[in-house]
């Protein structure tokens, strides 16, 4: 469990990294390591070249504000999990990272790398989807914004072109009259969920004007439902456009399951939190 | 001494040690040596293949790359298969690999290539540009393909039957046939593995200067190994020294020896002149050390109406993996500690071991005694189901009482002695049971967390484990003249507290002060005759060795002692080190009748100056007497007629969520009878570790085969050890000390016990939950749910 040999580069400016990562096209770059190493270390993965970004200057933030929390791609999921602000403006970044993994890996592994690695038993990915975000691009051909909706090709795939960087994504604000929840299921506390599930659900005067639902792990590329037309039986609708499959840790059927169970639950967290923050907003605007 | 140690919770010595990051285990040796190579090996991706050629030619021309072995290099005992270590006569098929294939690879994992390198990044990128032809067989996975036999994983072994094994205790199958109630259960167990923290290693290095090997290795036995490595390379036993630094546990797969690297790393180092290190990775110990657990048993019962077991017939298949390097120790172990406190009035168990295409099995912590336990306990529950009786009731019925002691059981145990049972009380041990776990008040629960809508059940399992295996174990003390004592033992130690454990005897055995004694273990230059750390036998085996040895140099110290203060032996004492004649002020420091041990006086220390006011020693006879020898030391050695049985019972409350399936645990209870407790926060803590490791191999960890005999979850992203996150946070325990006759300290083995009953400890919980039969373990949320759907759709049609 050792890495095949290969070059190390660690850049001190953006545009260094961008020039390295395009004269190179067997080069990786390496954020927080906690996906990429252990590929590395079972011979998974042998790029020619590691471009370390770790001492890019100005990728740390976790920048709440009205619009959003923008979050730089040196931040660390226990960065983004520790902000208040963050969370009071979009309460599910935090409902989702204290799920994953430990606080060992929070540490290291950075929010942004885990957008790009787009595994879709990974949380954020499905977050960032669910909440229509985005994520901010740069080459030495210049920067681009990659709506979530097209950030993801396939399993562990994002659209990301070779020579391009993640810089920052951006996970718009919880609106007034919102709400979130999440759960998930997995077999030990930390591991990548059996089943995840995430709601977004809008209401104007206490009735669900808009929901949408999030899944992890039931499906190759994060996947997200609309279901403001199916509040009856939303896991259903769900179930039609998820693919949960076999693997050694459960059948696709107690994932099909978990996904009946989670759905109604979460689906009445959020509204629960929606009509939560409605009320609390009208008496601010009371008092 | 002035307070007994025996039987205190002494704070182990060896924690700040660990806890600190000061262990020093093999991969941290010799790590400054610039001259030290790394070894990387090849490893069969394929579970049955032909080897038909082997190309190395591209590997010798990688920069750093220092030479590599196949079989076609091994000559001599090398060439030969390795040994078989436990010889059986029912072994009648024993195979053992090779230690580089020789034309064919029977799992995936077994070594095929040995190279050296400049360090093991160098080495793996030689690893893979080995080029291996083979011809690729059908391979043998599972215990339901190995016995049918369609294909075979040795050629000439028919049936894939390695060993049929049988015993019987009256006349089983005639007492069910009569029995008045009969029950038939099928019960399997998977498999699981030791994955100790520290994986296999070894490090040697050749001196020529002295002609001498020195082996360095992180096994639970280092005389086994030194014996091995000189048989195999052809060197006198004297030329070789192994040494077993801080291991990062064991669990019983560092028992199994020799590994083909404790042999291969040996040749390099004195093929190279140069040391070599081998350092397993966790992928490697997964596919290339040892599993266990594996087994299918048939269980015909035959019961009265009071559940009396008349007649128990236990046929099982156990799965042995590709080799049986470790004879039939595992199936042995659970054909006949089965039983547990039981007395079956009639009894019969056959079982074959049987090949497959799959890592080796071999001892895992419990050795075979867990699957035993899930099938009487099973057994047990079955039969209160079945009568409606409550299950301790049943349990009572069938125990052995106090009195029957020492008890006899008709059968031939590990050791090849018979079956018998020192003492114990299980009535007691039962009673404290349910009171710790509240046994009589849970009808009551459960009815309030029905009403919640919560569902709970409650379960308990009991065993008895056969614990101190000899043959035998030795000991020296030595007192300095500094007073300081230094103790040596062979077997090794792998983070048990041995240091901590074995002071306290030798504090109290001598006389001396606890900070001044040092244990040493595991090393052949200080006791090159020892056994190993297995069996739960240390504590048994080296404790009472070592308490044997300090009562000699006891001995030898009164009486130098004695002649230097001109008193009887009688009326002196031994208290922190220092001899005196009771009730006066007359003493003499231990140290100082060191001195005089020794006619030899130079004085180099305060001690040697302290001794000239004393004199012994008759001018007119031989400095040192015919019978005596120069020195305080004494030696020992401990061999016990048998083995000495410890019992417990577990109990464990969960919750199983009707919805989700996900088992949660409420309460976990262990009562724990292992004799005299030398050191009771260390056996808490050897429960404590047994119940975790219960937990991964009820609820969460298997190795997943799939059926071309690839292992889909060789990494702990896939196997699911615990967390501790996953173990309960409290395990209420309550000690029962019914001593052992059999030794001189009254104590049995613990190391193994805490996981013994978990597969039918929560078998029976969930059962009692769920209201279904549990009858494979370890089970998950997902299987859970599949027997819910099974049972809803037989009820349906019921
Ligand atoms: C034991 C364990 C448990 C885990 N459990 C979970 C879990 O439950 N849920 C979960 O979501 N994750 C889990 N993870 C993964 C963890 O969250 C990772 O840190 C994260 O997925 C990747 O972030 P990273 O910074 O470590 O990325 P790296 O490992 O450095 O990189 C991952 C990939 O993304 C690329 N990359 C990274 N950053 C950029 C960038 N800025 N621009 C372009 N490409 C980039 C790399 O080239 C690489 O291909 C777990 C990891 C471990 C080790």
């Amino acid at each position: 469990m050792k890495p095949a040999p290969f070059a190390f580069l660690r850049p001190a400016t953006l545009e260094e990294a961008l020039a390295a990562l395009a004269g190179e096209p067997g080069a990786k770059v390496l954020a927080g390591g906690q996906s990429l190493v252990p590929l590395l270390s079972m011979r998974l993965a042998a790029p020619s070249m590691l471009i370390d970004i770790n001492a890019l200057p100005d990728l740390g933030h976790v920048t709440p504000d009205a619009t959003g929390v923008r979050v730089g791609a040196l931040a660390r999921h226990a960065h983004v999990l520790a902000s208040a602000e963050a969370a009071e403006v979009q309460p599910l970044l935090a409902l989702a990272l204290s799920h994953v993994a430990h606080p060992t890996i929070r540490n290291r592994g950075t929010t942004v790398g885990s957008l790009v690695h787009a595994d879709a038993a990974a949380e954020m990915p499905m977050v960032l989807r669910l909440l229509e975000g985005s994520v901010d691009v740069e080459s030495v051909r210049g920067r681009r914004t990659v709506p979530a909706g097209e950030l993801f090709a396939g399993p562990l795939e994002s659209t990301l072109a070779h020579d391009e960087i993640a810089v920052e994504a951006f996970f718009p604000a919880l609106p007034a009259g919102a709400g979130v929840a999440f759960q998930e299921i997995a077999r030990r506390h930390g591991d990548y969920a059996l089943v995840g599930v995430a709601a977004l659900v809008e209401t104007d005067g206490g009735e669900v004007t808009r929901a949408r639902l999030g899944y992890v792990s039931v499906s190759d590329v994060p996947v997200v439902v609309d279901v403001t037309d199916a509040l009856d039986d939303p896991a259903a609708a769900a179930l039609a456009e998820l693919e949960p499959a076999d693997d050694i840790h459960a059948t696709a059927a107690y994932r099909a399951h978990l996904v009946k169970v989670l759905t109604p639950r979460v689906l009445a967290d959020a509204v629960h939190h929606a009509r939560q923050r409605s009320a609390q907003k009208d008496e601010k605007d009371m008092a | 001494m002035t307070t007994k140690l025996f039987g205190t919770k002494v704070p182990r010595v060896e924690d700040q040690r660990f806890l600190r990051g000061q262990g020093r285990y093999v991969d941290d040796l010799l790590t400054d040596d610039p001259r030290l190579l790394h070894a990387a090996v090849l490893r069969s991706p394929h579970a049955h293949a032909r080897i038909t050629d082997i190309d190395v030619s591209g590997v010798l021309d990688l920069d750093g790359v220092v030479a590599v072995w196949t079989f076609d290099d091994l000559t001599g005992p090398m060439a030969e298969p390795l040994p078989l270590l436990i010889p059986h006569p029912a072994l009648t098929h024993g195979r053992t690999q090779y230690a580089l294939a020789k034309d064919e690879v029977n799992y995936v994992g077994e070594a095929i290539a040995f190279v050296v390198a400049v360090d093991r990044y160098v080495a793996e990128d030689a690893v893979a540009r080995i080029r291996v032809d083979y011809e690729q067989l059908e391979p043998v996975v599972g215990i339901a393909a190995a016995r049918a036999a369609a294909r075979l994983v040795h050629d000439d072994v028919p049936g894939n039957v390695g060993a049929r094994m049988e015993q019987e205790n009256g006349d089983a199958r005639a007492a069910i046939a009569d029995a008045p109630h009969t029950l038939t259960l099928e019960l399997d167990v998977e498999r699981s593995a030791c994955t100790p923290m520290e994986g296999r290693g070894t490090v040697a290095r050749w001196d020529p200067d002295t002609s001498r090997l020195t082996v360095w290795s992180s096994t639970q036995t280092s005389t086994g190994v030194r014996g091995c490595v000189a048989a195999k390379l052809g060197l006198d036993l004297a030329k070789v020294d192994v040494i077993t630094p801080d291991v990062g546990g064991g669990f019983g797969v560092k028992i199994n020896h020799p590994w083909p690297e404790e042999l291969l790393v040996p040749l390099a180092a004195m093929t190279l002149g140069r040391p070599v290190k081998f350092t397993e990775d966790r992928r490697e110990h997964f596919i290339s050390s040892a599993h266990e657990r594996a087994q299918v048993h048939h269980v015909e019962v035959g019961f009265d109406d009071d559940g009396r077991v008349l007649g128990l017939n236990v046929e099982f298949w156990h799965d042995h993996g590709a080799y049986t390097p470790y004879g039939l120790i595992v199936p042995i172990i659970t054909s006949t500690q089965l039983l547990g406190p039981y007395k079956p009035q009639n009894y019969r168990v056959v079982f074959e071991s049987l090949y497959t295409n799959t890592v080796i099995v071999t001892p895992y912590r419990g050795a075979g005694r867990p699957q035993g336990c899930f099938v009487m306990e099973r057994t047990m529950d079955a039969i209160a189901a079945y009568l409606g009786k409550d299950r301790t009731e049943v349990r009572s019925t069938n125990f052995i009482q106090p009195d029957e002691f020492p008890y006899e059981h008709g059968l031939v145990f590990q050791d090849g002695r018979p079956l018998t049972y020192d003492s114990g009380d299980y009535p007691a041990s039962l009673a404290k049971l349910k009171e710790l776990v509240g046994w009589d008040e849970f009808e009551d629960f459960r009815a309030e967390m029905a009403a919640q809508g919560r569902r709970v059940g409650i379960g308990l399992a009991c065993y008895v484990e056969g614990t101190g295996v000899g043959p035998y174990e030795g000991a020296h003390v030595h007192v300095e003249t500094s007073g300081k004592v230094k103790v040596a033992t062979g077997l090794t130690t792998q983070g048990q507290g041995h240091q901590t454990a074995f002071a306290q005897i030798v504090a109290d055995t001598l006389g001396v002060r606890f900070e001044d004694v040092e244990i040493t273990t595991g090393d052949t230059r200080k006791m090159p005759y020892a056994v190993g750390t297995f069996a739960s036998r240390a504590a048994v085996m080296s404790g009472s060795a070592i308490h044997l040895a300090a009562l000699r140099a006891r001995e030898k110290a009164l009486r130098i002692a004695a002649e230097a203060l001109e008193a009887a032996e009688d009326d002196l004492e031994i208290v922190d080190g220092v001899v005196s004649v009771k009730g006066t002020d007359a003493s003499i420091d231990l140290g100082t009748v060191a001195v005089l041990s020794n006619p030899l006086r130079y004085a180099f220390d305060e001690a040697s100056k302290a001794a000239t006011q004393f004199s012994v020693g008759d001018p007119g006879k031989a400095p040192v007497a015919e019978d005596d020898e120069p020195g305080l030391e004494g030696k020992d050695f401990y061999s016990p007629e048998r083995s000495t049985f410890a019992n417990g019972m577990h109990a464990v409350i969960v919750e199983t969520d009707p919805d989700t399936a996900e088992i949660t645990i409420l309460k976990y209870a262990v009562v724990h009878d292992c004799g005299h407790l030398i050191n009771p926060m260390i056996v808490e803590g050897q429960i404590h570790g047994g119940v975790a490791q219960g937990v991964g191999g009820a609820l969460y960890e298997r190795m997943a085969y799939d059926e071309s005999g690839q292992l889909l979850n060789a990494s702990f992203m896939d196997f699911l050890m615990p967390y501790v996150t996953e173990v309960p946070t409290t395990i209420d325990i309550d000690h029962l000390e019914t001593p052992s006759p059999l030794n001189p300290l009254g104590i049995k083995g613990a190391g193994e016990a805490g996981v013994i009953p978990s597969a039918a400890v929560f078998a029976a919980a969930i059962e009692d939950a769920e209201g279904f039969p549990i009858t494979a373990m370890p089970i998950s949320p997902s299987e859970l749910f599949d027997l819910r759907l099974a049972h809803a759709d037989n009820s349906f049609a019921g």
